[in-house]
């Protein structure tokens, strides 16, 4: 906004050469004006929905991390005092998180690895082995991720019902019992997995069926023509080619299961005696049952590093192994 | 993603593989077990919901739990909460975006790279992030319980922006051009030149936002206390999560789930080309 002959703007011109060079080095001064004008008005409305609604959020999460922020400074948010790193250190003794830490990594070691081989496999057979009604079959494949998680939780949870539960029942028809899935502490969260994976193979497939439909013809028909086997095929040409999506598609899973809230608290509301609590549960209970706001924002903060350093080290893996 | 063959590989002889075809109808039968279970159980009597082997198919097909779930909850207000909100957001969303996705597209201006350098980075921020203070911002604003509190966090998404920026991309620059040497301003251009051709991108779009807003959890669940403004399901949740209340109620909870779950269900099958069309634009980058 400065004009160009204040001292500072003329320092700062030396890096970049003269100043009065740079007005006109970004473009045919014609159109600049107008389209500069109207670049910045159509940005506007995301911008300041932006700024309001995303980055004043995250920096404030922040420095509520830092406070004691309570119910009380909801009203008088001003008043919440500086606490240091307490929240950060209170965290790593609270059994609570270290247990929904553990939970979560659980959901997700297990579940992004399911999800993504058997989105692959659908899509590699939906791609190469149906060719008739396939919109058929992508359809009912992709229909799960379309829907309510909150409605789809509560058929589950009948679903697994031990007493009136369609499981339960076709166990019972075979002659045996089933467990009672979401009661027991060792089965809860793989049944949580079990639904999720349900959820979300839609998703990881049609990445799938894009990455596959983008492989050249011709790379195939050579591999066919050297005397590649449809084995051979899918383990040389195919799974190489489709890194990126693969990488693609375990990364988003990977983000989506680290921040999974609503399969426990609609389902189990992290019992039986915690086994299904993850972190978003215990984030939201502190911040919006107990109110005890700074300590969430915490662990908010710690979530979002784990997310972040999680996704770095699977870039850096699974881009290492292409080469 | 236009034709719905495989490219070039028709016709060689180990394609057709009747087996393939059992194991993806055994794969998809598990897919729609749970929906199938659900649509029949809201019809089914008391007994048979209870009853041991299950029965799939109602003897005596009933609406009793649809009535007694109309007299226990307000589902007709949860409804047109639901689509006041998903409306108003799906509305916001086509305008902002598309105004930012023509800047970013088709608009030489200063800051433009900055500017999408934000917006690749509100695609990555987790929604987590940024609740609490959220909810203490529209507690201040007293937007707790309204729908203004319930649409502005989601007026303007990055995915969006960044779909119709790629489908403006495709749009040749002469003919802005030319629009341009005949006087027309950037306003007119965008609202009667661009808008009228990426009308596929706006369908894609609205779609997607439209279902994300109606299948929305955490932050209706956040933003509203006030029952009357509770969005579909938050209202299924708080009564399937209340043991009190939702006791011994399965047929009514599968009629409730029925009843969120038909019209997405619906729409999808309908449009379903345009979802695979989003998630793959969005995936390709």
């Amino acid at each position: 906004m400065s004009t160009t002959t204040t001292p500072a703007a003329k320092t700062a011109g030396k890096r970049n050469g003269p100043a009065q060079r740079r007005a006109p080095a970004d473009g045919p001064p014609r159109r600049l004006g107008r389209q500069n004008a109207a670049g910045w008005l159509f940005s506007t409305p995301f911008l300041v929905l932006f700024a309001v609604f995303m980055a004043f959020p995250i920096v404030a999460t922040l420095l509520m991390s830092f406070t004691d922020f309570g119910l009380r400074n909801v009203t008088h948010p001003l008043d919440a005092e500086f606490i240091g790193l307490e929240n950060y250190t209170k965290l790593f003794e609270d059994e609570k998180f270290l247990e929904a830490l553990f939970n979560t990594a659980y959901f997700v070691v297990v579940g992004v690895p399911v999800t993504v081989l058997l989105g692959l496999l659908v899509a590699v057979l939906l791609n190469n082995g149906i060719d008739r009604a396939r919109t058929f079959f992508r359809v009912g494949f992709y229909a799960p991720v379309v829907t309510s998680i909150v409605a789809v939780a509560v058929v589950w949870r009948f679903v697994l019902d031990p007493t009136d539960g369609l499981i339960a029942g076709l166990a019972a028809e075979a002659g045996f019992t089933a467990p009672d899935f979401l009661g027991s502490e060792t089965l809860a969260m793989p049944s949580l997995i079990a639904m999720a994976v349900w959820r979300n193979l839609g998703t990881v497939m049609v990445l799938f069926i894009a990455g596959l439909q983008a492989i050249p013809t011709e790379v195939r028909e050579a591999a066919r023509l050297d005397g590649a086997g449809t084995f051979q095929e899918l383990r040389r040409i195919t799974v190489p080619l489709l890194r990126p999506t693969t990488l693609y598609a375990t990364v988003i899973t990977t983000i989506g299961y680290l921040n999974v809230f609503e399969e426990p608290f609609v389902m189990t509301q992290g019992g039986p005696s915690d086994s299904t609590l993850t972190v978003s549960l215990h984030m939201y209970r502190e911040g919006f049952n107990f109110f005890h706001m700074g300590y969430a924002s915490a662990m908010a903060y710690v979530l979002f590093v784990v997310i972040m350093a999680v996704t770095v080290l699977q870039l850096r893996l699974l881009k290492d192994n292409t080469s | 993603m236009s034709g719905t063959r495989a490219p070039g590989i028709r016709g060689t002889s180990r394609i057709r593989r009747p087996a393939v075809y059992v194991v993806v109808s055994a794969g998809l039968l598990v897919m729609a077990a749970p929906f199938l279970w659900m649509v029949l159980s809201a019809f089914k009597t008391d007994r048979e919901l209870t009853a041991s082997p299950p029965v799939w198919i109602p003897t005596e097909w009933t609406f009793q739990h649809f009535t007694e779930l109309l007299e226990r909850l307000d589902m007709p207000l949860y409804f047109m909460n639901s689509v006041i909100v998903a409306v108003f957001v799906t509305v916001c969303n086509l305008v902002f975006c598309s105004m930012l996705g023509y800047a970013l597209a088709k608009l030489d201006f200063g800051g433009r790279s900055k500017v999408f350098a934000i917006v690749l980075g509100a695609l990555m921020v987790p929604g987590n992030l940024m609740l609490l203070p959220l909810f203490v911002l529209m507690s201040r604003l007293q937007l707790i319980d309204s729908y203004a509190g319930l649409v502005l966090p989601f007026a303007a998404g990055a995915v969006g922006v960044f779909l119709m920026r790629q489908f403006m991309l495709s749009i040749p620059d002469d003919l802005l051009e030319a629009a341009r040497l005949d006087g027309a301003g950037e306003w007119f251009i965008f609202w009667r030149i661009v808008m009228p051709l990426v009308k596929p991108a706006l369908a894609t779009l609205s779609i997607l936002t439209f279902l994300g807003s109606w299948n929305n959890f955490v932050w209706p669940l956040i933003a509203t206390n006030d029952p009357g403004k509770y969005t579909l399901p938050v209202a299924l949740a708080t009564f399937a999560t209340d043991p009190n209340k939702s006791a011994g109620s399965n047929g009514m909870l599968m009629a409730g789930s029925f009843l969120v779950v038909l019209p997405v269900l619906i729409v999808f099958i309908a449009l379903q080309r345009h979802f695979t069309q989003g998630i793959a634009t969005a995936g390709m980058k």
